[in-house]
């Protein structure tokens, strides 16, 4: 028989960390039904049984407020597992032992993990286990889950517990001011047939709601609950939720008093606080924010990437397509597999895994920044900025991912709170723009703009910032209405990051991207070679025009003729070779550059820059140019990032939205800037 | 004297009163541990002049002026 443990506890408490060492690297990791909450499974390797580890959102609480509570407390209270690990992050264990308080009345065998007993020492702190084990009546393990110290102990009492069906029955609310209403309530819920336990009560106590519609009580028993409510708020004159919030911190003060001993005295600095006096300095706190961002900038986009990422660059997109292609012909495969393998596989997948370096860099130097602490600090500085555009501080880290590239980017929107600041944060998303598009810029900025080389590259990222806060205030006051989301975040103590931590953060979210732009990618890569090679009567073609992107293309230029680019520069000549690189630029960005080369020169890729060039001029005005730029800068993400925003989002009715309003931006302001550069007559010829 | 928790000046502390508020919001600053009763200790304002930090039963956490107007402590 398969055991099931749960793992529950607060953020930054070290869950992740415990559940990462118990099931090695054969996590299963998908979504709990119905909400985008990552959901976490794996066996625990150490041992003969089969015993599946299931990790529960990080959470302060179980109140009815958030997603990842609700999510937590629904699965331990209807799914029953057989043991419930809860880590306590034992250098802040009052507010940690909250949330114990609350899982100990769910009536499931539980164990408390205290963990991060070496800097407990460290501080010169003592806390005896043994009697708080005898208080809590559960067992309490002392571990340090970075060095792997007391897990086997921990696992080796959860089993046994396990296998004993040690119920739990505690109730700290005994011989409080409310523990009469506990009682009158219990028995209210035995006598008419519901379920009844000490969870229940208190929470119909605080007038959860979200409990009351899972009961489905009668009229009558949801007022003679109101009323004994109103009883002992009168009784009392308190209101009851500050009421059971207090004893509950009341009922932890008497058991850490007796068996938590501080080294250190009260409000004494200690050397994460010390660091923080600088790094959150009123003066020194911004500069020290950009001097952190320039140097991730320069780690994942700068020289120091140019040094891995060019190589792999190079390897993904030439030498094995190369090596790809003689051993094809040596086969004797015809030329249609060789197409599509090489123009349409590796095509496109290789131009997206040669971000894989720049995409792991940043991974690493953001896992780096969240491992020591950092991030909670960017929250803090940047807040006041975020919050005029209805967000929270915590978007700045999306955000800035974006620059890089939106797939992970979209993936990590999942730290914010609330739907509401999710959804705006991956529709600002592509405005952001992302590492794929540097080469759209590069060709164009170098055609037109060779003098002014920095100042027209920097001033389309300046454009994606401004739109993206028009778009907030615009958004803010239609679509997404409502209030900005509470900013109550803890800020934990800096730490040291381990090797194995900051390897395992790299290593799973590098994983994720390789997985989603794989399998996706390859698909639409095959389809776009398709239509790029055939006609809707499924022949090949010679010419490219008569394909059926050349046809699709055709339909979709004259769009953007108000834009300066439907139409061939000084001509009425439909310009569809835009169309069709706009198509392909869904797949990846990039794309774009490469689809113009191929169908004005119809050739090789063999010294396409410097006839790209020529070709460009002939096609485009500068100010057409410019104005094609700011389109590929605001529409629509490629499909990769598409479908991570399909998944975060869960419905294809706001990920359409998102499409449609990035689209729609995009060729709004592309017209704008060409009719206003037009108007007054800047960059005609 | 009693004043909003906001109007404390870096390093001074308080004993909690009372918090205002309602929902979501009240309810999270209970969890975190702002319950009557509870020593708070303001340790520092942000760069821009919001949010701010504050120390409660021996942790750090950060709450906007808005959040903080809500919750009333005696110095």
């Amino acid at each position: 028989m398969a055991y099931r443990f749960t793992l529950a506890g607060n953020p930054n408490s070290g869950k992740t960390t415990l559940f990462n060492y118990l099931t090695g690297s054969n996590a299963h990791v998908g979504n709990w039904p119905g909400v985008t909450v990552e959901r976490k499974e794996g066996r625990y390797k150490k041992s003969k049984e089969q015993i599946n580890i299931i990790d529960l959102p990080g959470i302060y609480s179980l109140s009815p407020y958030t997603a990842e509570e609700v999510v937590a407390r629904d699965y331990l209270s209807q799914e029953k597992p057989d043991v419930v690990i809860n880590i306590v992050d034992a250098t802040n264990i009052e507010r940690n032992l909250y949330l114990t308080t609350q899982l100990l009345e769910l009536g499931i065998p539980t164990v408390i993990a205290l963990n991060m007993m070496d800097e407990v020492k460290g501080r010169g702190d003592e806390i005896d286990a043994a009697s708080l084990e005898k208080q809590l009546g559960v067992p309490v393990v002392p571990i340090t889950a970075t060095k792997g110290h007391g897990i086997d102990q921990l696992m080796e009492r959860a089993i046994e517990v396990s296998k004993n069906h040690e119920i739990i029955d505690k109730n700290i609310f005994e011989n409080t001011k409310i523990s009469d209403a506990i009682k009158e309530i219990s028995q209210l819920l035995k006598t008419n047939g519901y379920a009844s336990s000490v969870y229940y009560a208190v929470r119909l106590l605080e007038n959860d709601e979200k409990i009351n519609e899972k009961l489905n009580l009668s009229k009558s028993l949801q007022s003679s609950i109101h009323e004994i409510i109103t009883k002992k708020e009168k009784e009392t004159e308190e209101e009851m939720e500050t009421l059971i919030a207090d004893l509950r911190y009341r009922y932890i003060g008497e058991v850490t008093v007796k068996h938590v001993k501080k080294g250190r005295k009260e409000g004494e600095l200690s050397f994460s606080d010390k660091v923080d006096k600088i790094v959150t300095n009123r003066i020194l706190g911004i500069p020290i924010f950009f001097f952190v961002m320039y140097l991730v900038f320069q780690i994942s986009l700068g020289p120091i990437s140019a040094f891995i990422t060019d190589p792999f660059v190079t390897l993904t997109s030439e030498i094995i397509p190369e090596a790809v292609q003689n051993l094809l012909i040596n086969a004797g495969a015809s030329d249609v597999i060789i197409g599509l393998v090489i123009d349409g596989v590796f095509a496109g997948i290789g131009s997206v895994l040669g971000f894989l370096p720049l995409v792991v860099l940043l991974f690493l130097c953001l896992s780096i920044l969240e491992d020591i602490g950092y991030m909670a600090r960017i929250a803090f500085v940047m807040d006041r900025v975020f919050r005029r555009f209805g967000l929270s501080g915590k978007a700045f880290v999306p955000l800035l991912m974006g620059y890089g590239c939106a797939v992970p980017a979209i993936m990590a929107t999942r730290t914010l709170e609330d739907e509401r600041s999710r959804r705006l944060v991956i529709t600002l998303m592509p405005f952001m723009s992302c590492g794929a598009r540097i080469p759209v810029y590069a060709v164009f900025v170098g055609a037109f703009f060779a003098s002014n080389r920095v100042l027209t590259t920097f001033s389309i990222y300046a454009l994606g910032v401004v739109i993206a806060m028009l778009s907030c205030i615009l958004l803010n006051k239609t679509v997404f209405k409502g209030e900005a989301a509470p900013f109550i975040m803890e800020l934990p103590s800096y730490r040291l990051p381990t090797l194995r931590g900051i390897s395992l953060h790299t290593w799973e979210k590098a994983r994720g991207y390789v997985i989603k732009v794989g399998t996706i990618l390859l698909a639409m890569s095959v389809v776009i070679w398709f239509c790029q090679a055939f006609n809707f009567s499924l022949q090949l073609v010679e010419e490219p025009s008569e394909s059926i992107f050349g046809i699709i293309g055709n339909v979709i230029a004259p769009i953007f003729t108000l834009n300066g680019f439907g139409l061939v520069k000084g001509t009425t000549q439909v310009h569809w070779q835009i169309g069709a690189a706009l198509l392909t630029g869904l797949i990846a960005k990039e794309a774009v550059v490469s689809t113009l080369g191929i169908l004005y020169i119809n050739e090789g890729l063999e010294e396409l820059t410097g006839a790209l060039g020529i070709a460009l001029g002939a096609h485009f005005t500068p100010l057409a140019a410019y104005s094609f730029m700011v389109f590929v800068l605001l529409y629509a993400p490629c499909f990769a990032a598409i479908a991570t925003a399909k998944k975060e989002l869960g419905s294809w009715k706001w990920t359409l939205f998102t499409i449609a309003y990035q689209c729609g931006a995009a060729w709004v302001i592309s017209f704008i800037v060409y009719q206003v550069g037009h108007l007054l007559g800047i960059g005609l010829v | 004297m009693i004043v909003s928790l906001k109007e404390l000046k870096p390093n001074e502390s308080g004993i909690i009163k009372s918090i205002g508020g309602s929902g979501l919001i009240r309810r999270r600053l209970m969890d975190m541990g702002i319950t009557p009763g509870a020593k708070i200790i303001m340790r520092k304002v942000a760069p821009l002049g919001d949010p701010i930090e504050i120390n409660i039963r021996g942790y750090e956490l950060s709450i906007r002026k808005t959040e903080a107007d809500q919750v009333t402590v005696e110095k």
